[in-house]
C-alpha cells in the first residue's frame, strides 16, 4: 500500500454530503484522487417524509468539497437524487465533462427508518427501495458503460451486515441492502471481462446521523423515559462480539479504498463485512 | 510503506506457493518471519509424510529457501520443519520461534493440501489425510498460537487460507470441500470467542492460484477427465472456465494482498468475514 493509490484516479461518491460518503471521499482524496460529489438538493428534501433525522444538505456537500479541496484535490459537486436516473446520469454527464473519467463509484447514498412491516406505510416501503435500492442500480448503470468501454472501473456499493440475514423493524432496510448485493454480483459477472470490478462492503453500525437519532435510539431502548448516551451505547454494543457499540466512518474507507485499489484487482462480486465480527455469526 | 515493522509474523506451510508469496510480502513490510513446513522425513517420526498426495510435497530446502529469501530482505526468519496434523509439533515451533524471535503477532494457516477423489469409492485415508491437514492443522496452528496473544493482551491476527470449494459443493473433491467449510465455521467460531480479546480472525476464499497444486497431472486431469494426459495448455481454458474474471488463475501475490490487509490495522473491525479473491467466483453464490 501507498499513499498514492488513487493518484491519477477519479471517483464519484454519492451520499457525499456527510457520513461515511464524506469520510470516503476524503480518505480518496488523502490518496490522491478527484472528487465527483453528489448528495440529494434541497428542492427534493421535503419529498423523503418517512425519516427520523434530516437529509444531507447542499451545505454539507460544499463542506465535504472545501474539505477535498484542502487536501490538494479538485472536487465537484453535483445535487442530484438517486431515484431520478436523469439526475444520476446527469451527474456523471457532468463529471465526464469535467475530468475526462471516472474510475471509482463509490454507491454509497442511502437512509434508515423504522417500522415493523406488519405496521409499513406503502410510502415508507417505496421510498426506501428506491433510495437504497434502485438509487444504486441508477448510480451503477450510469457509470457502466464508460468503465467497460474505458476497460477500467472500481465500483464499491454500501450494503450492510442486516444486507446478509434478517432483522426486526427495519425489513424494508433488510430487503434493499440484500437486493444491492444481488445487484453487485450480477453486474460483476456482466463486467467481468472488461475490467470493471463491482464490491460491496457491509458495515454494522456506523456512527452517523442515520443511527444516532432519536427514532433508532428508541429502537433499542422502547421504555426508557430519558435515554442517556451510556445506555445506547451499551445497547449497540451488545450487537457486535468486538466489544465496542459503533464503527467511525473513517474506519470503513479502509476497506472500500482496498476494493477500490489495484490490490483487489481480482476480488468481485465480493460482499466484505467490516462489522466487528457480527457476520461470524452468519454466512457472510 | 511498513505496515508490519518488527511484527512478528508466523506462516504455516511456507515452503513454497502461497506460503512463501505471503512470508516474502510480510518481510517487505517490515515483519520477522516464523516459517514451518514438513519436516524431513525420519525413521522415527511418529507421523508419516502424507501419502496420498499425488504431486511432490514441499522439501526441507524449499523452506530453507524461503528463509533466505526473508533474510535476503533484511528481516530475520526461524525455519522448523513441522507438521500440522500434530499439536506438539505446532507447540513446539511457536515456543523455539518466540524464545527466538519474540511473541507471534500475526498467523498465517495456509497449509493445505489437495487430492482429488469421487465420495462414493474414496479411501478413509484420503478422506482423514485431508481432514487432518486442512481442517485439524488450522486449529492445531490456531490452538498453538492463540493462548499466548490472549495471555499478553495486545491483541493479534489470524488469517486462515480457506478456498471458494468452502463456500459450495464441488465434484470428486468432497473431502477438500469439507475442509475448507470446516475452516471457515473454525475461524467464525474463534473470531467469537477472542473478539473480547483484541483479537481477529479471518479466512481467504481463493479460486485457482498458480502453485503447485495447481500444476500437477492429478490436478490437470480432474480439470479435463477427457485427456489422458493433458498438457498445460490443455487446461488453461479450463481453468479459465470456472473463473468470471476470465483468467484461468491468480499469482500467490494476488492472495497475499488480502492477507496483508486483514493482517493491518486497517481491518481491526473485520473479524469472523470470508474475503474471496477468486476472481470472481463467489459472484455465483453467497
Amino acid at each position: 500500500m501507498s499513499p498514492t493509490r488513487f493518484t491519477g484516479k477519479v471517483a464519484l461518491v454519492t451520499g457525499a454530503a456527510r457520513g461515511q460518503g464524506r469520510a470516503h471521499a476524503l480518505a480518496l482524496a488523502a490518496e490522491g484522487a478527484d472528487l465527483i460529489l453528489c448528495d440529494i438538493g434541497a428542492g427534493e428534501a421535503g419529498t423523503i417524509g418517512t425519516l427520523p433525522y434530516a437529509l444531507g444538505s447542499e451545505e454539507g456537500l460544499a463542506e465535504t468539497a472545501g474539505q477535498v479541496r484542502a487536501l490538494g484535490r479538485d472536487a465537484l459537486t453535483c445535487t442530484a437524487d438517486v431515484r431520478d436516473s436523469g439526475q444520476v446520469d446527469g451527474a456523471v454527464a457532468a463529471g465526464l465533462e469535467r475530468f475526462g473519467q471516472i474510475d471509482v463509484l463509490l454507491a454509497n447514498a442511502g437512509i434508515a427508518s423504522i417500522s415493523r412491516i406488519e405496521d409499513m406505510p406503502d410510502a415508507m416501503w417505496r421510498e426506501m427501495i428506491d433510495i437504497n435500492l434502485t438509487g444504486v442500480f441508477n448510480s451503477l448503470r450510469a457509470v457502466a458503460p464508460h468503465m467497460a468501454g474505458r476497460g477500467y472501473g472500481r465500483i464499491v456499493a454500501t450494503s450492510s451486515i442486516v444486507g446478509r440475514q434478517g432483522s426486526p423493524n427495519i425489513g424494508h432496510y433488510v430487503a434493499a441492502k440484500w437486493g444491492v448485493i444481488g445487484l453487485v454480483k450480477s453486474l460483476a459477472i456482466e463486467l467481468a471481462d472488461r475490467g470493471v470490478t463491482v464490491n460491496a462492503v457491509a458495515p454494522t453500525s456506523v456512527d452517523t446521523e442515520m443511527i444516532q437519532n432519536e427514532g433508532f435510539w428508541r429502537l433499542f431502548l422502547p421504555d426508557a423515559e430519558q435515554i442517556r448516551e451510556q445506555d445506547v451505547r451499551d445497547a449497540y454494543t451488545a450487537l457486535n462480539p468486538i466489544p465496542i457499540p459503533w464503527l467511525q466512518a473513517a474506519d470503513v474507507s479502509h476497506s472500500v479504498l482496498f476494493l477500490a485499489s489495484d490490490e483487489a484487482k481480482f476480488i468481485t462480486g465480493e460482499v466484505l463485512p467490516v462489522a466487528l465480527g457480527w457476520n461470524a455469526r452468519n454466512a457472510s | 510503506m511498513e505496515r508490519f515493522a518488527e511484527k512478528i509474523v508466523m506462516v504455516t506451510g511456507a515452503g513454497r506457493g502461497q506460503g512463501r508469496a505471503h512470508a516474502l510480502r510480510f518481510a517487505g513490510e517490515g515483519a520477522h518471519l516464523v516459517l514451518c513446513d514438513l519436516p524431513a522425513a525420519r525413521g522415527d517420526a511418529e507421523l508419516d509424510p502424507p501419502a496420498t498426495v499425488p504431486y511432490e510435497l514441499s522439501k526441507p530446502e524449499d523452506l530453507e529457501e524461503t528463509a533466505r529469501q526473508v533474510q535476503a530482505l533484511g528481516r530475520r526468519a526461524v525455519a522448523m520443519g513441522a507438521d500440522v496434523r500434530s499439536l506438539e509439533q505446532m507447540s513446539a515451533v511457536v515456543a523455539e520461534a518466540e524464545r527466538a524471535l519474540g511473541p507471534i503477532d500475526v498467523l498465517v494457516a495456509n497449509a493445505g493440501i489437495c487430492t482429488s477423489n469421487p465420495l462414493p469409492t474414496m479411501s478413509v485415508q484420503v478422506w482423514q489425510e485431508t481432514i487432518d491437514i486442512n481442517l485439524t492443522g488450522v486449529f492445531n496452528a490456531c490452538r498453538a498460537v492463540i493462548p499466548g496473544m490472549i495471555e499478553r493482551g495486545h491483541g493479534g491476527r489470524v488469517v486462515a487460507i480457506a478456498s471458494m470449494a468452502g463456500r459450495a459443493g464441488w465434484e470428486n473433491i468432497g473431502h477438500y470441500a469439507a475442509s475448507k467449510w470446516g475452516v471457515i465455521g473454525l475461524v467464525k467460531s474463534l473470531a467469537l470467542e477472542v473478539a473480547p480479546h483484541g483479537i481477529t480472525a479471518n479466512v481467504i476464499c481463493p479460486s485457482s492460484v498458480n502453485t503447485t497444486m495447481m500444476h500437477n497431472d492429478s490436478s490437470y486431469r480432474l480439470f479435463r477427465p477427457d485427456l489422458e494426459n493433458p498438457t498445460r495448455e490443455d487446461v488453461l481454458p479450463a481453468f479459465a472456465s470456472v473463473n468470471v474474471i476470465p483468467v484461468p488463475y491468480v499469482e500467490p501475490e494476488d492472495i497475499s494482498d488480502g492477507v496483508l490487509f486483514l493482517a493491518s490495522q486497517e481491518a481491526a473491525g473485520i473479524t469472523g468475514a470470508t474475503l474471496s479473491i477468486s476472481a470472481g467466483v463467489n459472484a455465483l453464490n453467497i
